[in-house]
């Protein structure tokens, strides 16, 4: 008999949630970093509201994207540095499960911090954040780019600078997704026409389904030595 | 070794890091329930041939297989069957040891049933059953050491893979290793142990293989002072 494919990603995702629940390490770290960056670009752009109302979207995706590498870092070196990426190789389960489930903890641990944010920022920066659409944006944009960061996570964490090759190696690959979802936030909070911002939207599903695919076919050459 | 097909057969097997050789030509089998010792001084290759065995590590020219599989092409077939023990414990730190158990348990299709049966059980003949709801991390390195022996168990492999598995333990907890191992090999699990310590598994392993930098220098079962005089040998070995 052979464990299901939903079975192994349930486990392996909720094994990350419920270590996560007693360390706290990664959102934490997270939490801080996007608390932190928030607050200055806030006090940065505080006298200039026109300005503000520009810049928000590039601020939620700069600091989401920050907070999620130091995230992504974290919850692979979890599994490489007690090597219990090995006893997952080692489990009878395919290696798309292991990446799924990878994936699916990451995305929780960045939605979290992403929907802390929403409200804060509607507070900080005077514009309303709490839109069933920003939302909508924010599930899919978290979603793609946690896509490609725990694939590339998981090649960088076997490396000694993971730190920072992390990011090196994900931003030029995530940016066409990236500036798809600065894009398409803004043109939902500029108030621009629905049929102009929702091109973005579907463009940004589009290329988040495309990059699912990819990396889940990657991993499988990732995961071996 | 009986007429059957042996659990592993390797061929001619050679795994280099870059330029540096971490194991040379090493060619052996095992046949199924047999209890192997791989002896070895720091260094000599011990772990790269079972990361090897367990399909961990790609090697370098050489075959190994294992169950009739080729390993790591094949190696998908047979994971369920294979149990390792590794230098790091694979151990989730912020899991409690039952919890360790049971993550392992789901991987590995074990029904909640025989999953609970089984971690208790298991958390029992290595004496962590009061200590089952405590977080690894809280751990010392011999109760580390004892839970992935329990965690290789779990799921009742037909081969046990152990590097170094008595490092980190005290005299009670050897001995409880040894019992563990011994009722492993009555039914009938292939076992092969790695160690420097010579004297460590040689009640119920009469086969011993000695890596010399790489190189089987030692084959076969023999009395005490044989192994013990090729053991010195090897370790007195030229570098390479």
């Amino acid at each position: 008999m052979k464990t299901s494919f939903a079975a192994a990603v349930l486990a392996i995702a909720g094994k990350d949630l419920r270590a996560e629940l007693r360390s706290r390490e990664v959102l934490m770290a997270m939490a801080l970093f996007a608390l932190l960056s928030v607050l200055v670009f806030s006090f940065a752009l505080e006298l200039d509201r026109a300005a503000r109302g520009e810049a928000i979207s590039g601020v939620l995706w700069v600091t989401l994207i920050f907070a999620s590498i130091l995230g992504f870092n974290r919850s692979m070196a979890n599994e490489q540095d007690a090597g219990n990426f090995d006893a997952l190789r080692l489990a009878p389960i395919s290696r798309s499960a292991i990446f799924v489930g990878k994936l699916v903890g990451n995305c929780c641990f960045t939605l979290c911090v992403g929907l802390a944010l929403l409200p804060l920022m509607t507070v900080l920066y005077g514009l309303n954040l709490l839109d069933g659409w920003v939302l909508l944006t924010t599930l899919l944009g978290v979603g793609g780019f946690s896509t490609i960061g725990t694939l590339l996570a998981t090649m960088t964490a076997q490396t000694r600078a993971r730190e920072a090759l992390l990011p090196i190696a994900l931003l030029p690959v995530a940016l066409p997704f990236l500036l798809t979802a600065v894009r398409a936030t803004k043109g939902v909070l500029g108030g621009e026409p629905q049929s102009e911002w929702q091109v973005w939207l579907q463009l940004l599903a589009g290329i988040g389904l495309i990059y699912f695919v990819l990396c889940m076919l990657l991993f499988e050459f990732v995961a071996e030595e | 070794m009986s007429g059957e097909r042996p659990i592993i057969e390797v061929e001619a097997l050679s795994k280099a890091y870059g330029l540096l050789p971490a194991l040379r030509d090493v060619s052996f089998c095992v046949g199924r329930g047999e209890c192997v010792r791989l002896l070895g001084a720091n260094g000599s290759g011990k772990s790269t041939l079972l990361r090897a065995l367990a399909g961990l590590s790609k090697p370098s020219s050489g075959r190994i297989r294992v169950g009739g599989w080729e390993m790591p092409k094949e190696a998908a077939q047979l994971r369920a069957q294979i149990g390792l023990v590794a230098h790091q414990p694979l151990l989730y730190e912020n899991l409690s040891a039952r919890e360790n158990l049971h993550f392992f348990g789901v991987l590995y299709a074990i029904n909640r049933a025989e999953r609970e049966r089984r971690s208790a059980e298991l958390l029992r003949s290595v004496d962590l059953h009061k200590r089952a709801e405590s977080l690894v991390r809280t751990f010392s390195r011999g109760m580390k050491q004892r839970l992935s022996l329990a965690r290789a168990m779990l799921h009742q492999p037909d081969l046990l893979l152990l590097d170094e598995p008595y490092s980190g333990l005290d005299q009670k907890a050897g001995e409880l290793l040894d019992e563990l191992l011994l009722a492993a090999r009555s039914q009938g699990q292939t076992i092969i142990m790695s160690t420097h310590q010579l004297e460590r598994g040689a009640q119920f392993a009469e086969r011993a293989l000695i890596l010399s930098r790489g190189r089987i220098s030692f084959d076969g079962p023999g009395s005490a002072s044989e192994i013990s005089a090729a053991f010195r040998r090897a370790g007195d070995a030229p570098g390479l």
